[in-house]
């Protein structure tokens, strides 16, 4: 019954989204105000049927309902109750749900937060929205519905698969889901603004935001699935360039780039019709991502083939959909304007040098994702596109990126000048070569590697402060922490991003160079040295798990012959699937992880243990997150929260303040509305 | 090939050995060898012994394994993964290294047995030109655009002076700026 429900809410659902899809939209285009108003009130319609649905999903998860095929396939009922909620999105159907509850919820949202705009906007913005969610609530009800019954009821389920089994899995497609999602606000402001033709700073302003959060969420989302693979995977890896995370990876790298050429929009008015281009491409990307991700299609051509019904929707609906958002693009950007003027050697001619950067990288990553899918179903070969690839693409391209990354912040906006700006830079260029030149010594050994990653790192730390103190030094009287207090939180969310890049390459760097690694038989009592440490191993006893059986090592950390800590590091038989795991035991540092993993037994209770010392590796995350606090800062400007108030006054400033007060444009709009 | 998990075999051995383990002590054993562990002078620890037998070629093998694929696993490479394929084939590639043969000599072997697909940096050859070659041309196509672009983007936006009126404007604004800043 319950099932049947959550069907039936996401019929209901389908038909407000329909509603949503059209309505309002021609609404808008004929000054119908009945229609244009629907908007909201469906919005929200759609919401409360799609959590019924998803509720109903959860519902049947939870009170193993193996009489559902989605359930007996991916869930068990020994299996721990945190962890059947979790299923609910560990399998295609349920994800794809999850998508388009998601979907809803930032419909929502923009319902919500968006008092302040032209209703004829939200109508817009909300009905393309409501489009991509027709799009998905059919490919769910047409070829992947989470609810289908298996007759008769399977008795017990199949368990949900163990390396998902785990608290970062559970939080980490949520997380990736809110990113890609978010993205779809990005397209559908654009899309609206092309339907519209009403693109000004003032659209940029609207838009923004909204793209920053969803940014903020993919980050995130990427960091918990890298800090997830290395603790669960058991080798200690964290990115291994796999056609799963390339497909998570390509919406943050164009998502970035948007980010920034939004800020030249709204700043500067320029790069309008590219700015929409790129959230055109950002949010395809995230469709793709999730359908890549989803169908199958990755892990061989040929599965995919056998079931054509998805295969061929997919295709379908991204073409419907990119190609129908190309064309509009195609159609309508020309007329959009030019937006000011600037020179080569300009801010802005930087951050669109730093784009294009960010975009060829995305262009390749996706190239060597999808090269040995197109090369396999032309039958030209079967080739492995790996790290080897993607490094030696990737590095040559994000050289000159973090290059620009600490020209830009220091450029003028409309024109800068070289000699002014390498004068500027020289101590900082200077103190980041001696640093990355030294650096290595201080880690115990010299590399060329690790003093060319030192070398990017420092160069934005330095850049950095040499723009702190040139902003301090231009913003007139009072002490230091008066000056500090006056500047934007979006100037310090920028730096505090980059600062992330700078921190994310020192963990890169030095992990990848000093890294040690050691895969020893260990005796009961026998004991390995390793960074100062040493390992002592008391053997490995039988535990069993709510759901497996597993053998858990007992070792004790030595530094200088006392005891700091026990590592438990565990190798599971999960009960129903009868998948081995490996469960790492780790000690994190500032300075650097301890990993063991618990190898092959041997005889006389010995084990084949690896022991690794991992300097600097959590540097990776932690540099993820101050990219995304940053984000997060930068969404709770000053200026966002007061535009409520000064709506007036800010289009008027738009109107004619801008192209005049040239390179204090933020603080003077700042100023005026204060 | 299809890539089923070969964890079958791996998880017989695994609970074999978790039996014999049960076979060989009996509890009081375990515990007394327990605290003869626990008890013994750290001088009694001995250093533990690593897998490889010879670290040189142990280095050299991973560095290879590691661009090589394990073709039963998903996405994993030869030195990542611990299916018993990805254990045999190292044992094969340490084999040959011991019979002093060249890294490009076990690469070629093992192409020859598996196909390109077991190699993680695709071979340059007519059918991969694109691959290697697409990012250069998205490079200099981009920004032979984006060249174009601006300049004639400079060309079309010719901005009309100020008048005498927006200068005055402009500096009210200015000043204006400049008092809310002091």
């Amino acid at each position: 019954m319950i099932p049947e429900l959550g069907n039936f809410a996401l019929i209901l659902a389908l038909l407000l989204a329909v509603t949503q899809g059209t309505l309002p939209i021609i609404g808008a285009a004929h000054g119908i105000h009945s229609w244009i108003a629907l908007a909201r009130p469906v919005v929200q319609g759609q919401f409360v049927f799609l959590a019924i649905a998803f509720g109903c999903l959860a519902y049947s998860f939870v009170s193993n309902d193996f009489s559902v095929l989605n359930v007996a396939r991916n869930s068990n009922s020994e299996l721990p109750i945190q962890y059947r909620i979790a299923a609910s999105w560990g399998s295609h159907e349920g994800s794809l749900l999850l998508w388009v509850f998601m979907l809803s919820a930032w419909s929502v949202a923009v319902s919500v937060f968006s008092r302040h705009l032209p209703d004829e906007m939200v109508a817009r913005v909300l009905g393309v929205m409501g489009l991509v969610s027709v799009g998905f609530i059919l490919f769910l009800l047409v070829t992947s519905n989470p609810f289908d019954r298996l007759f008769p009821a399977a008795l017990e389920g199949s368990d949900l698969n163990p390396l998902l089994q785990d608290p970062g899995m559970v939080i980490h497609p949520p997380m990736l889901y809110m990113g890609y999602v978010g993205f779809s606000v990005a397209f559908a402001f654009a899309i609206a603004a092309l339907i519209s033709g009403q693109m000004d700073a003032a659209w940029a302003r609207w838009s923004r935001p909204w793209t920053t959060v969803a940014w903020v969420f993919l980050t995130i989302g990427i960091m918990l699935g890298s800090w997830w693979a290395y603790y669960e995977l058991g080798w200690g890896g964290w990115w291994f360039w796999d056609p799963v995370e390339n497909a998570s990876f390509l919406p943050w790298l164009v998502g970035t780039a948007l980010v920034h050429s939004l800020a030249v929009t709204e700043k500067r008015g320029s790069f309008k019709s590219w700015t929409v281009l790129l959230a055109i491409c950002a949010f395809s990307l995230s469709l793709l991502g999730t359908f890549l991700v989803r169908s199958g299609v990755l892990t061989s051509v040929h599965a995919f083939a056998t079931d054509p019904a998805r295969g061929v929707f997919i295709l379908a609906f991204l073409v419907i959909v990119i190609g129908s958002s190309l064309l509009l693009f195609a159609w309508r950007a020309p007329k959009v304007g030019l937006g000011g003027k600037f020179d080569l050697v300009s801010r802005e001619s930087m951050l669109l040098a730093n784009n294009l950067l960010l975009m060829v990288a995305a262009g390749s990553v996706l190239l060597g994702t999808l090269y040995p899918l197109i090369m396999d179903s032309l039958d030209l070969g079967k080739i492995s596109v790996g790290p080897p690839y993607f490094e030696a693409v990737f590095v040559p391209l994000m050289t000159p990126a973090i290059f620009l990354m600490g020209l830009g912040p220091l450029a003028r906006w409309k024109q800068a000048s070289l000699p002014e700006l390498m004068l500027r830079l020289r101590w900082a260029f200077g103190v980041s070569v001696i640093t990355a030149l030294l650096m290595p010594f201080v880690m115990g050994e010299w590399k060329p590697l690790v003093s060319f990653g030192l070398l990017l790192a420092f160069w934005i730390i330095a850049t950095i402060f040499v723009s702190i103190r040139q902003r301090l030094h231009n913003s007139g009287q009072g002490g230091l922490f008066t000056k500090l207090a006056r500047q934007s939180r979006s100037y310090y969310s920028m730096h505090l991003a980059h600062l992330g890049i700078a921190i994310f390459i020192i963990g890169v760097t030095l992990v990848n160079g000093y890294e040690t690694e050691k895969d020893v038989r260990m005796e009961i009592g026998s004991t390995v040295t390793m960074g100062g440490y040493t390992f002592r191993f008391n053997g490995a006893s039988p535990v069993s798990g709510p759901n497996y059986q597993a053998m858990r090592g007992d070792i004790d950390v030595l530094r200088n012959g006392e005891k700091i800590r026990v590592m438990q590091p565990e190798k599971r038989t999960y009960n129903a699937s009868g998948m081995a795991m490996t469960e790492p035991a780790i000690d994190t540092g500032l300075l650097r992880d301890l990993y063991v993993a618990m190898g092959e037994p041997l005889e006389n209770g010995a084990w084949v243990v690896r022991v690794y010392h991992k300097p600097f590796v959590d540097w990776i995350w932690f540099g993820c997150l101050l990219m995304a606090f940053g984000g997060i800062l930068a969404v709770t400007d000053r200026r966002y929260r007061l535009k409520i108030h000064s709506k007036h006054v800010e289009t008027a400033a738009v109107a004619d303040g801008k192209r005049v007060a040239n390179n204090n444009t933020g603080l003077a709009t700042g100023g005026r509305k204060a | 090939m299809n890539p089923v998990p070969s964890f079958e075999p791996l998880k017989n051995s695994f609970q074999q050995k978790i039996f014999s383990l049960r076979n060989i002590f009996s509890t009081k054993q375990f515990i007394l060898l327990l605290a003869l562990v626990l008890l013994s002078p750290l001088s009694w620890a001995e250093e533990a012994l690593p897998v490889a037998e010879d670290p040189a070629i142990e280095k050299r093998m991973l560095a290879l394994s590691e661009d090589l694929r394990c073709l039963v696993c998903q996405n994993e490479s030869l030195a990542g993964s611990r299916a018993d394929f990805a254990n045999d084939l190292r044992r094969e590639i340490r084999e040959q290294l011991k019979a002093n043969k060249s890294d490009q000599e076990i690469i070629d072997f093992l192409v020859s047995r598996y196909g390109d697909f077991v190699l993680y940096k695709p071979p340059v050859k007519p059918a991969t030109y694109l691959l290697w070659g697409g990012p250069f041309v998205f490079l200099l196509t981009g920004a032979g655009i984006l060249f174009f672009y601006l300049k004639r983007r400079r060309k079309q936006i010719e901005e009309p002076p100020l008048t005498e009126e927006q200068h005055r404007h402009a500096e009210t604004l200015l000043k204006e700026n400049k008092g809310n800043n002091a």
